[in-house]
């Protein structure tokens, strides 16, 4: 047997993020993935992780308003940046975000371990592209698996949330 | 019985939580002082292990635990055989820990516990273990050839059952039928692959001397039981919660897997809690899989497309061990005959063992193989005698009149294979419509034109559901006037939050967001199975459905009593207990719970309202009345069907496929679904879109593909593809309602359905698109890659 020496990744950095409107600074080992970080550390529970390889997109966050994996990056990639998780979503009344809203009247969720992953990457798409095509929409959920629904309910509340976000803009715009 | 919520597509009372992110699994428990364990897996699939040092890994800084086989003293038992069966004559069942031999890729040879899952995970990489290998059983034919390779030296041919089942005489048929047809189908593995993977959290209270544990699973109640008995404590020191879970689909309702035994072990033997979560690539080798079988079968039809008789000998692949004893196998064969008047029937099948992942039941859990073989068979049929599928269907189906049926067989539960009620035709006809059925041959004509292939298949099925032994529920009222409800059952995301709040909420005249449902929690409810078979709304639903009627009867009586009247005239509504036709004599649910519990001292807003109303006062004789039955609003009740109730459904797709490439489109996809009375349509909608998405998985992309090593390599949701929203269609769903006799509520289990026709249908509307080609499709699941092969072999030829 070969001497032990202690594992390289022991070493830790400190780190600065935004996470939902909140500043932290934290010191993390290098290796700690940002979604640990935010889970075990900030205790942002909501952000699920399903695969740890970066293809059932339970994980996404916004980093810097873009969907990313958490579970793809480092908690120290993401020093100096921005972060929305699922908890940030809804903001601090107790109305639920209309995504999130149009989710619960559409049946969108049935286990609900996929569902904070899925909301993050909609926010982003309806964002991006707000009167999406039913096409659009199953194609920007493509990198999203959802082992309950069969994705019907899930097209049908992004259409519910894309066509109240719409109205709100536009009323916005009105004002 | 009133049922106002009954039948109603209530909101989800769970999701705003599950929304905002407040869910809590597993993993979302971090307790003060926890520890984090994670185990070595074989890297074979058979070998004896020489040595094992784990001396490095026990020396890393943070690691705190280290065991092998050598470490687990009276632990090291093999986990008990859940269902035991006479033809099931060598079970074998695993052991926490492998001590000599390892019999597939995955099973758990040492757990490290230390002071996070990295540190963890490196002490794994510094056990070192001498293997040697040893010859691999990488499939169900390997394991029957003649003197075959052995999975365990003890099993002989690798045999673990053997079950034959005759219904009628198909010898004799057989010897005049006027068509006979032979032919072989394979179906091979695939797996659950829920979103959340297990995950077990134990603590150690050593001051109580109390075990709780978390633990993701389908069946807390019986693992309680078991942990109980391997730590030698009484059953109420143990605590199992099943906390929100992240998809199960049967993978989770095991008992046990290692890491739910060696977690709370740990936390024992610590003195700290400790947690464990699988991950995906654990998941893939360590979770029990399904599906793999062999069928050979025969099947005599008469001139007009009668089918006659049924011959099948099937293989069952069960993997390395047999800890569901042989409920896929049997489901398989009994469901077999499906909606058809087969009145003779051969089956026989035989459990081997291969170097695998174990298997047990995967939602449908045997019956897409046996829907495959059926629908396959009346494809046959139509194609032999020139006739138009649907046709040999409707002539072959069990009329209405013909309920109940027995289709003559023992089902998995040891009860018939009795047929409660169903109306196949009628499922039939609202397909047709809905796939506009008459016409497609036109626009098939028209594609074709074009160099399209369009291709429609369907397929038909009857599924046991809610079987027993029992569930229970209790329903309690509390002096604020909320309603508490719980059941042993589990929820995967099933709605019983939701589901169950209806059918209290009918029968105690409040809303359902009032009441508040507690699943998987042993100390809530202390007595039942858990959630598989479609058994929840069934079974657990009906046992609700009779506690809450009690607490009704009860409420009456104790507010007759109050308001001096006839505990006939009392009603419940909108959450008021009063006398009809004076409503003004009224109380809240809330003050009558109280008064049902005769204490000198109550509290809240409802107790001094009480106190100033004018009431009749006690009446003579004990506090509590012999015949009130305890004190409070509060009762327990228990459901225990007679046999499974029989579910039915009717899918079909309209299907594109791409000679060129073997890549399939679907352009429309409908089903037809009865399970009786439906609780919440928006729910059992939901449930059959799932179970199709799934369906097609198994059809078409889901494949776990064993190499020559039996290694799994495709390992990752990278190269195991489960379906997306981009390769699931819109599903159109429509219902059939026959109520099941057998329960008070009529329901019947809608959980599974939706995935057992699809890998059927889907091969139909293969056969039908590429008809041109000549194409049979013969085997489960396809994917564009196979089905290329099969256009180059028939365009070969």
């Amino acid at each position: 047997m070969q001497e032990q020496e202690a594992p390289a990744f022991t070493e830790e950095s400190d780190i600065a993020v935004t996470v939902n409107g909140h500043h932290y600074e934290r010191r993390v080992p290098v290796r700690l993935l940002l979604s640990d970080f935010l889970r075990h550390e900030l205790h942002l529970t909501g952000t699920h992780i399903g695969c740890e390889h970066g293809v059932c997109g339970c994980c996404t966050v916004l980093l810097n308003g873009e969907a990313v994996r958490s579970c793809l990056m480092l908690a120290v990639q993401a020093d100096s940046m921005a972060i929305t998780t699922i908890e940030g979503m809804a903001g601090t009344n107790s109305d639920l975000h209309p995504i999130q809203q149009a989710f619960m009247e559409k049946h969108g969720l049935q286990c609900g371990f996929c569902t904070p992953g899925i909301i993050m990457t909609v926010h982003a798409m309806l964002r991006d592209k707000p009167d999406p095509t039913d096409e659009e929409i199953r194609h920007e959920l493509s990198g999203n698996i959802c082992r309950c629904t069969g994705y019907q309910n899930i097209v049908e509340a992004v259409k519910l949330a894309a066509e109240r976000l719409r109205v709100s803009q536009s009323e916005m715009e009105m004002d | 019985m009133a049922t106002r919520w009954f039948g109603a597509p209530v909101q989800r009372i769970e999701d705003p939580r599950l929304l905002r992110g407040r869910g809590s699994y597993v993993d979302d428990f971090d307790l003060p002082e926890m520890l984090h364990a994670a185990f070595l897996r074989s890297t074979h699939a058979r070998a004896r292990i020489v040595n094992i040092d784990a001396s490095t890994a026990r020396a890393l800084p943070g690691v705190h635990l280290v065991l092998t086989a050598a470490d687990l003293g009276e632990l090291l038992e093999p986990s008990p055989l859940l269902v035991p069966h006479h033809a099931l004559t060598q079970p074998r069942t695993q052991l926490p820990l492998a001590q000599d031999e390892v019999h597939y890729v995955g099973e758990t040879v040492a757990m490290v516990v230390a002071d996070n899952r990295y540190i963890a995970e490196d002490a794994l990489d510094l056990i070192d273990v001498e293997y040697e290998p040893l010859p691999v059983v990488h499939s169900l034919e390997v394991a029957a050839a003649q003197n075959a390779l052995l999975v365990h030296a003890d099993v002989p041919g690798n045999v673990a059952a053997h079950l034959v089942q005759t219904v009628g005489d198909p010898d004799a048929v057989f010897a005049t039928a006027p068509h006979v047809i032979r032919e072989s189908f394979v179906v091979d593995r695939g797996a659950a692959m829920p979103m959340e993977c297990r995950g077990v959290v134990a603590r150690w209270d050593s001051h109580e001397g109390s075990l709780t544990c978390w633990i993701s699973t389908q069946g807390p109640i019986p693992i309680r039981n078991g942990l109980a008995a391997i730590f030698k404590l009484p059953e109420h020191k143990v605590r199992v919660t099943a906390p929100d879970v992240g998809g199960g689909f049967g993978t989770k309702i095991m008992m046990f897997y290692p890491e739910e035994i060696l977690t709370p072990f740990a936390a024992i033997r610590l003195g700290r809690p400790v947690k464990w979560i699988e991950d995906r690539r654990e998941h893939f080798i360590s979770a029990n899989q399904e599906r793999s079988q062999l069928h050979e079968v025969e099947y005599a039809f008469d001139d007009q497309g009668i089918l006659l008789a049924v011959r099948d000998k099937f293989l069952h692949d069960t993997g390395a061990y047999t800890p569901y004893g042989i409920i896929v196998p049997i489901i398989t064969a009994c469901t077999l005959p499906g909606p058809y008047r087969l009145k003779n029937y051969y089956s026989e099948f035989t459990v081997l063992y291969t170097n695998k992942v174990p298997v047990s039941p995967y939602r449908g859990a045997g019956r897409p193989h046996a829907v495959f073989v059926m629908e396959r068979i009346m494809d046959a049929i139509a194609r032999e005698l020139h006739l138009d599928r649907a046709e040999v269907r409707s002539r072959n189906f069990i009329q209405p009149d013909e309920f109940p049926w027995d289709v003559g067989l023992v089902y998995q539960d040891g009860g018939p294979t009795k047929y409660d009620s169903g109306d196949y035709q009628a499922g039939l006809d609202k397909l047709k419509t809905l796939l506009d059925y008459d016409n497609f041959p036109v626009m098939q004509a028209e594609a074709r034109k074009q160099g399209r292939y369009l291709g429609l298949g369907i397929g038909c099925y009857v599924e046991g559901t809610g079987i027993g032994p029992y569930e229970g529920a209790q329903v309690r009222v509390e002096s604020d006037g909320r309603v508490f409800a719980s059941t042993g059952i589990t929820t995967q995301g099933q709605a019983h939050f939701t589901t169950f709040a209806q059918i209290v909420a009918d029968q105690l005249g409040v809303e359902p967001k009032d009441v508040l449902v507690t699943t998987g929690d042993t100390q809530a409810f202390n007595w039942g199975m858990g959630t598989y078979a479609s058994r929840a709304a069934t079974v657990a639903g009906s046992a609700m459905y009779l506690a809450a009627a009690k607490v009704r009867e009860k409420a009456k009586q104790v507010a007759a009593d109050l308001f001096e009247a006839s505990p006939d005239d009392i009603e419940l509504a909108d959450g008021k207990v009063f006398v009809r036709d004076a409503p003004h004599r009224a109380l809240t649910l809330g003050q009558v719970a109280i008064s049902a519990n005769p204490l000198r001292y109550a509290y809240g807003e409802n107790a001094r309202k009480l106190m100033s109303m004018k009431l009749a006062g006690p009446r003579p004789g004990p506090a509590l009345p012999p015949e009130r039955g305890g004190p409070g609003l509060e009762a327990s009740e228990f459901y225990s069907p007679p046999h499974a109730s029989f579910a039915s459904g009717i899918h079909g797709a309209i299907i594109e496929v791409d000679a060129k490439t073997g890549m399939v489109t679907f352009v429309k996809y409908a089903a037809v679904h009865d399970c009786g009375k439906v609780i919440n349509p928006v729910v059992v909608e939901g449930q059959v879109h799932g179970g199709v998405a799934q369906g097609i998985g198994g059809a078409f992309f889901e494949r776990l593909v064993y190499n020559d090593e039996g290694q799994i390599i495709n390992a990752s949701f990278m190269d195991y593809l489960l379906p997306t929203a981009a390769e699931v269609p819109p599903i159109a769903v429509d219902h059939v309602e026959t109520p099941s006799p057998l329960n008070p509520l009529g329901v019947k289990g809608a959980g599974e359905a939706g995935v057992i026709p699809v890998p059927a249908l889907f091969a139909s509307a293969i056969d039908d698109a590429l008809s041109a080609y000549g194409v049979r499709v013969r085997e489960m699941p396809l994917h564009p890659n196979r089905l290329f092969e099969l256009l180059q072999e028939q365009q070969g030829r």
